[in-house]
């Protein structure tokens, strides 16, 4: 396929980022970029200095909330993307709402107890849905141990193992590395598997 | 015997047929945040006891970690 043809393919298509840390904002600017027709993106956070390691914001935008910002940035790599925002701590019942007319949905939470509630609320509520969740990013190096595996609808992408800890921080090449095959594996999804090998 | 695909590796339990507790605990899964899908389906905590995995079942067990 040619980039015009991916481009007419994605432009049709909506894809959800539930969270805008690190994992949501650079994933959602991947997709951007790529030409992706609608983006749904959620968070309740504002940006502190220390998001900055690693989240796809700017140091200006120091105190302005994530989803805002997230639409400014996204607006400037693609000003033809269509962003819905929504300022908000998310629960079941908002991730229906919100992203039931989504084609994807790309998990991007911190707290793995969040993680859980989106898999339990896709899997019960909206089985149909593909969901790309990101889980073990922490750290440096280690890039063999980064991997794709999948159940049915579900995809993971991550290492698995690293979870966040003082000693441990989410840095922006690793991060990156998932949100990127989030995205990737978004695009799997939406264009098939590439045939050209 | 049994034969079961879990998390994309083959293991063998000397039994025909075990709980999806069962094979938490033989495997040591210890962790309280867990996802846990058998043949693509989702099984809830509460349904750990009482669902049983046989022969040629696909078992995905996520422990879940915060980070993103």
């Amino acid at each position: 396929m040619t980039f015009d043809e991916i481009k007419s393919i994605l432009k049709t298509k909506t894809v959800g980022i539930a969270g805008c840390g690190g994992l949501g904002s650079n994933s959602a600017i991947a997709l951007a970029r790529v030409g992706i027709g609608s983006l749904v993106i959620a968070d309740f956070d504002v940006i502190v200095e220390s998001n900055l390691n690693r989240q796809y914001y700017f140091h200006d935008q120091i105190g302005m909330l994530k989803v805002f910002a997230l639409k400014q940035n996204l607006k400037l790599v693609n000003p033809e993307v269509r962003v819905h925002a929504f300022d908000i701590r998310l629960c079941i019942s908002d991730i229906v709402e919100i992203f039931h007319k989504c084609d994807v949905i790309v998990e991007a939470f911190d707290k793995a107890e969040m993680k859980h509630m989106i898999i339990d609320a896709v899997h019960t509520h909206m089985p149909e849905k593909h969901l790309v969740v990101g889980i073990g990013m922490a750290g440096w190096g280690d890039n063999e141990l980064i991997h794709c595996r999948r159940s049915d609808k579900l995809i993971i992408c991550g290492d698995e193992l690293n979870e966040i800890a003082e000693q441990n921080p989410p840095l922006a090449p690793r991060v990156g590395v998932v949100a990127n095959m989030q995205a990737n594996a978004v695009l799997e999804i939406l264009l098939g598997k590439n045939p050209y090998k | 015997m049994m034969k079961i695909q879990l998390n994309n590796r083959e293991e063998l339990f000397e039994e025909e047929k075990l709980t999806v507790s069962e094979i938490l605990a033989l495997k040591n899964f210890s962790f309280k945040m867990l996802v846990i899908k058998l043949n693509g389906k989702l099984i809830k905590k509460t349904d750990y006891d009482t669902t049983m995995v046989s022969g040629g079942d696909e078992m995905m067990v996520l422990h879940l970690i915060s980070g993103g």
